[in-house]
C-alpha cells in the first residue's frame, strides 16, 4: 500500500515534469511578444528590454527552466505580467469557482447517469431502455456551448421575458457571501455540465450492469429470494461501478483543472475562464501555473481512482 | 497396447473435396466485415443516420452550388437586404431561406460552407489520430519491453494533460487555421486509441498464431501490421467513427472560443460564437447552425453506435477531457 | 510465466537458458533473428491448438501463402496455384482458398497448419502436440496424413505429445521426459518393451491394454504425491520425490544418460536403480488420470 503510493507518486511527479518541459519549451521557446505589448505602442526597444528584464525574459531558456522549477518546488508559481499578481493566488482565487462547479455538476450527473443505466440494465430491450439511451446520446452528441447557450435561451432569456426572472445570465458569487445567489447562478452551468457528462455514465453503468446481472452469484442471490431491487442495487451495482467510478475520477480531475467552455458561456471566473484569459494575453506564467494545476489534478485522480478501485473490488492488489 | 486409430475415416468434408464442393456449389467467402457490414444494414437507425450523413457530405460537396441557387456568396455581406434597417440580422424568408447573420450574410450559404470545415477537420484530424494511436499501441503491445515501457509513460502524460487548455493555448501560439487545428487534434488524442489498441495487443501477441507467424520467420513489421492488425480493426472501426464526432465538437470548440479559422471563412463554431450575443433577438443565427452541428455529430454518434452494435466488441469512454 | 517447452526451443522461439540446439551440424542456440532467417525454412513447426494457431481475420489461402510472402519465395503471380496445390496435397479443396478458418473443422484446420508447414519444402517438422487438441476420430486422419508425408518428403518428424500410443505408432526413436529432462530414449520397440527407467515402466503400465487376460498381469501402477515444480526442481535425480525406487544417492546426485547393462548402445536411460528386465514396480492403487496429467512434457521422436 504505502510503496503503491510511492511508486505512483513519483510516477505522477514524472509525468509533471515532462509536462512542465513540454509547456515550458512550446510556450517560452516560440516568439512571443509580450514585453512589446506591456511597454505601449510607443515603447522604445530601450523600454522594451527594461520590460524583459523585469520579467526575466532576457535569460537563457533553460535558466528560466530552472528557476520555473525551483520556485515551483517551494509553492511559487511566479508572477503574471500585467498586475504582479502571484499565479498561485490568481488559482486559489479561481479554485473555488472551478470546484463548486465540477462537484455539484458531479453529483448531478452521476444521479442521472448511473440511475438511467441501471434502469436501461434492468428493463433492457424495454422502451425505457431505448427512450434512455437515446436521451443519453442525444446529449452526449450535443456540444457543451450549444447545450449552455440553449439553456440560456429559454430558462433565463425566455422565462425572464414570461415574468420568471429565476435564472441569470450568468456571472458567479461566493457560497459565503450568499447560498441563494450562489445556487441561483449555478444551476444552469450544473445541469449543462451534467447533462453533456451523464450519457458516458448511462453507458457505462447499462455496459456493466448487464455483464454483472449475467453472473452466477446474481443468480444465486436471487435463488435465495431476496428482492430484486435488493439483488440489482446491493449485489449488481457494486460490482457494476468500478468502471463507473474510474471514468468519475477521470472526468472529475480533468474538470477541477478548468471547465473551459461552461464557464466561458456563463461568465463565470474559474480556473478555464481565467486560462482562456491568460492565454489571449499571452501571460505565461499564468498558463503555465494553470496547466500544471490542472495536469496535477489529474494525475492525483488517477491515483485516487486505483486506491477506490482496492476498495470496491478486494481481488485487485496494489502494485 | 492398443493399435494405432484406424486409418481411413471419412467423416470430415475435406476428406472427399469433390463430394464436398458438389454438396455446397456456390463458395461464399463471407469475411468478418460482410457479416458485420449485412447487420449494419438491417439496423434501421443506423441506416437513417447515415443517409443523415450522406446528405451533409452532399451539402457540403455541393456548397457552391448552393450558393449559386440561392445568389449569396458565402462571405457576400447584404447590408440592404440582409439587415433590418436597425442594423439587425433578418429573419429566414423567400430571399434568405435560413435568415441571415449579424453581417448580413446568408446563413444557409454559411452552413453548407461550414460543413466543409467540419467535416474536413473531422476526418482528416480523426484519421491522423487513429494512425498515430494504432502505430504506438501495436508497438507499444508487440515490441513490449523499453518500447513498451517509455510508450506507455508517454501514453499517461498525453492522458494527463488538460487537453482543451493546451490546444487552446497550441492554436493561440501557431495560429488558428486549418492544419494548426489537425494537428493539435492529432497530437493530444491519439492516447486514448493507443491505449486500447495496445491492450488487445497484449493478449493477442500470446496468442499461438502469432509464435506460428515467427517461427516460420516473419519480421515483428510483419507480424504487427499482416497477422495483429487485421485482429484490432474492429475496434479501431468502431472507435473511429466514435471519434469523428468528438473531433468536429472539439474543432467547433476552438472556433467557438475564438480560434477557429480567421474570419470571414464560415464555420459553425464560428458561427454560434457570433450569434452568441443576438440570441435574445435573432432566434435563427443560432438555431440552425446549433442544428446543423447536432444533427452531423447525432448522425455520427448513433452511426458509431451500430457499427459497434455490429461488431459488438466493448464500449469504453473516449471521451477523456472532451468535455467541460 | 508463458509455457516453454522442447518444440519452441528446437524451432528457437524462445531462447534457451542452457543447452544447444544443432541442426546439420551447426550450432544455431545463439543465431540472431536474421541469422536464423534460412533456418527457418528448414525447420517448421506444426501447432497444438488449430484454433489459435490460424489467424483468424486472414484467408486461408493467405494463411498458407504466409511462408512464400515471408521468404520471397516464388513469383506473386503463381503463388495461388502453389497454395492451392498444397491445399490438395494435404486433402483440402483447393476451392475453399477464400474462406476464413473459422469456417473449417478442427481436422481441418490442422491440415492447414500442416499445408502452412509444408511450403517451404523443409526438412524437420516439429509437431508441438498436433493432435492433442482433436477429435479422437480425427487425431488418426491427420496422424496418418504426417506419416505419409513424411514419406512422400523425405521430412525428420520431431513428435512431442503425452499419448503414448500415438507415438509408439508414428516413432523411430522415443524419448521419455520427466520436469524438463529426459530419462530415457532409445528405439521404440525397445524402449516400450524394455523400459528402464521407473517413470517410463509407470507411464507404460497406464495404457489400457486391449487382451483382457494381459490387463490382469500388467496392473497400472500409481505414482504418489504431486509433481514437483518444473521451476524449482527437485534435486538430484528429479524424479526421487516419486519414484518407489528411490534411495539416498537419488537425492544426492543426478542420474546420467547412459546405456543399462546389455541395452543396445542408443537405449540410454538416466537412473541410478534401473529395473530388471521384466522386473515390476512395487505399487498401490491403480489410477490413470493421475498419471496423464503428469506427462505433459513426455516426447517422441522419429527419424527416416
Amino acid at each position: 500500500m504505502l510503496w503503491f503510493l510511492l511508486r505512483r507518486t513519483f510516477l505522477g511527479a514524472l509525468v509533471l515534469w515532462l509536462i512542465t518541459m513540454g509547456v515550458f519549451a512550446l510556450f517560452f521557446v516560440t516568439p512571443n511578444n509580450v514585453a512589446r505589448s506591456l511597454a505601449g505602442r510607443q515603447a522604445t526597444p530601450e523600454t522594451i528590454q527594461l520590460v524583459e528584464a523585469r520579467l526575466g525574459l532576457d535569460q537563457p531558456i533553460w535558466k528560466q527552466y530552472l528557476d520555473f522549477v525551483r520556485n515551483a518546488l517551494h509553492g511559487d508559481l511566479g508572477y503574471d505580467y500585467y498586475h504582479q499578481q502571484p499565479v498561485t493566488e490568481i488559482i486559489v482565487a479561481a479554485l473555488p469557482i472551478t470546484v463548486s462547479l465540477a462537484v455539484g455538476a458531479a453529483v448531478l450527473w452521476m444521479l442521472l447517469g448511473v440511475t438511467n443505466g441501471v434502469i436501461s440494465a434492468v428493463r433492457s430491450g424495454s422502451f425505457a431502455d431505448r427512450a434512455l439511451t437515446t436521451f443519453a446520446l442525444f446529449f452526449y452528441s450535443m456540444p457543451t456551448f450549444l447545450l449552455g447557450l440553449l439553456l440560456l435561451y429559454f430558462l433565463y432569456f425566455q422565462l425572464t421575458l414570461s415574468g420568471y426572472p429565476f435564472f441569470p445570465p450568468g456571472g458567479y458569487v461566493p457560497f459565503t457571501d450568499d447560498p441563494y445567489e450562489w445556487t441561483r447562478h449555478m444551476v444552469l452551468p450544473w445541469v449543462t455540465l451534467a447533462l453533456v457528462l451523464a450519457a458516458t455514465y448511462t453507458r457505462l453503468t447499462r455496459g456493466s450492469m448487464l455483464d454483472v446481472l449475467g453472473e452466477d452469484y446474481i443468480r444465486t442471490a436471487r435463488s435465495k429470494g431476496l428482492r430484486e431491487s435488493r439483488v440489482v442495487v446491493v449485489h449488481g451495482l457494486r460490482s457494476a461501478l468500478t468502471p463507473v467510478v474510474t471514468q468519475f475520477g477521470i472526468d472529475l480531475g480533468q474538470l477541477v483543472g478548468g471547465v473551459v467552455v461552461t464557464e466561458t458561456v456563463f461568465s463565470m471566473p474559474g480556473l478555464g475562464k481565467t486560462a482562456i484569459d491568460a492565454i489571449n494575453r499571452q501571460d505565461l506564467p499564468v498558463i503555465l501555473g494553470i496547466v500544471l494545476f490542472a495536469s496535477a489534478a489529474v494525475v492525483v485522480a488517477n491515483i485516487l481512482v486505483d486506491l477506490a478501485y482496492a476498495m470496491l473490488d478486494p481481488r485487485v492488489r496494489l502494485h | 497396447m492398443t493399435d494405432p486409430p484406424p486409418t481411413e475415416v471419412h467423416d470430415e468434408p475435406s476428406a472427399a473435396p469433390e463430394h464436398e464442393s458438389r454438396r455446397e456449389p456456390a463458395i461464399t467467402a463471407r469475411s468478418p466485415w460482410v457479416l458485420a457490414g449485412r447487420r449494419l444494414l438491417r439496423d434501421r437507425v443506423a441506416i437513417v443516420c447515415l443517409v443523415v450523413i450522406v446528405l451533409i457530405v452532399l451539402l457540403a460537396v455541393f456548397a457552391p452550388l448552393v450558393a449559386s441557387i440561392t445568389g449569396h456568396g458565402p462571405n457576400q455581406q447584404y447590408r440592404d437586404t440582409g439587415l433590418s434597417p436597425d442594423g439587425l440580422p433578418r429573419a429566414p424568408s423567400g430571399e434568405f431561406w435560413l435568415g441571415t447573420d449579424s453581417l448580413g450574410r446568408d446563413i444557409l450559404v454559411r452552413i453548407a460552407y461550414g460543413a466543409r470545415i467540419s467535416l474536413l477537420v473531422g476526418v482528416v484530424a480523426t484519421a491522423l489520430t487513429v494512425t498515430i494511436g494504432v502505430v504506438v499501441g501495436l508497438a507499444a503491445g508487440y515490441l513490449g519491453g523499453v518500447v513498451d515501457t517509455i510508450l506507455a509513460r508517454v501514453i499517461d502524460v498525453v492522458l494527463s494533460v488538460p487537453f482543451l487548455l493546451v490546444a487552446i493555448a497550441l492554436v493561440s501560439i501557431f495560429g488558428a487555421g486549418l492544419l494548426n487545428t489537425v494537428l493539435v487534434i492529432g497530437a493530444f488524442s491519439w492516447a486514448s486509441m493507443a491505449r486500447i489498441v495496445r491492450g488487445q495487443v497484449l493478449s493477442l501477441r500470446e496468442r499461438e498464431f502469432v509464435e506460428a507467424a515467427r517461427s516460420m520467420g516473419a519480421s515483428s513489421a510483419r507480424i504487427m501490421f499482416v497477422d495483429i492488425l487485421p485482429n484490432v480493426l474492429a475496434q479501431v472501426i468502431v472507435y473511429t467513427t466514435l471519434l469523428i464526432p468528438v473531433v468536429i465538437v472539439v474543432q467547433a470548440t476552438l472556433s467557438f472560443l475564438g480560434l477557429g479559422l480567421p474570419a470571414p471563412t464560415a464555420d459553425w463554431g464560428g458561427m454560434i460564437s457570433e450569434a452568441q450575443n443576438y440570441y435574445t433577438t435573432s432566434w435563427w443565427f443560432v438555431l440552425f447552425p446549433g442544428l446543423a452541428l447536432l444533427a452531423t455529430t447525432l448522425a455520427f454518434n448513433l452511426f458509431g453506435d451500430g457499427v459497434r452494435d455490429a461488431f459488438d466488441p466493448r464500449a469504453e469512454g473516449l471521451t477523456r477531457g472532451w468535455k467541460g | 510465466m508463458r509455457k516453454v517447452n522442447v518444440g519452441s526451443c528446437l524451432t528457437r522461439l524462445h531462447d534457451l537458458s542452457a543447452g544447444s540446439v544443432v541442426f546439420d551440424g551447426r550450432d544455431i542456440t545463439t543465431l540472431s533473428r536474421r541469422q536464423l532467417r534460412p533456418v527457418r525454412r528448414d525447420i517448421q513447426m506444426i501447432f497444438q491448438d488449430p484454433y489459435g494457431s490460424l489467424n483468424p481475420r486472414r484467408r486461408v489461402g493467405s494463411i498458407i501463402g504466409d511462408p512464400f510472402a515471408i521468404h520471397r519465395s516464388g513469383a506473386r503471380s503463381t503463388r495461388k496455384a502453389q497454395v492451392q496445390e498444397l491445399m490438395e496435397r494435404v486433402g483440402l479443396n483447393p476451392e475453399h482458398y477464400n474462406r476464413f478458418p473459422a469456417e473449417f473443422s478442427g481436422g481441418q484446420r490442422q491440415r492447414i497448419g500442416v499445408a502452412r508447414a509444408l511450403a517451404l519444402n523443409p526438412r524437420v517438422l516439429v509437431c508441438d502436440e498436433p493432435v492433442s487438441a482433436l477429435d479422437v476420430s480425427i487425431q488418426a486422419q491427420i496422424i496418418n496424413l504426417l506419416v505419409d508425408l513424411q514419406a512422400e518428403f523425405g521430412l525428420t518428424l520431431v513428435f512431442i505429445s503425452h499419448d503414448l500410443s500415438v507415438i509408439r505408432h508414428v516413432s523411430d526413436r522415443v524419448a521419455v521426459m520427466y520436469l524438463g529432462r529426459i530419462v530415457e530414449t532409445g528405439r521404440v520397440q525397445q524402449l516400450y518393451e524394455l523400459p528402464r527407467h521407473p517413470y517410463t515402466r509407470a507411464l507404460l503400465s497406464a495404457l489400457p491394454v486391449a487382451d483382457p487376460d494381459l490387463a490382469d498381469s500388467q496392473s497400472g501402477i500409481v505414482l504418489t504425491g504431486d509433481v514437483p515444480s518444473p521451476v524449482f526442481p527437485p534435486s538430484g535425480c528429479r524424479f526421487h520425490t516419486r519414484c518407489p525406487r528411490a534411495e539416498q544417492d537419488c537425492v544426492q546426485s543426478e542420474p546420467v544418460l547412459a546405456p543399462v547393462l546389455d541395452d543396445l548402445p542408443d537405449h540410454e536411460t538416466a537412473c541410478h536403480h534401473p529395473l530388471a528386465v521384466g522386473e515390476l514396480l512395487s505399487d498401490s492403487q491403480p489410477s490413470i488420470a493421475d498419471t496423464q496429467i503428469q506427462n505433459r512434457t513426455d516426447s517422441g521422436r522419429k527419424s527416416r
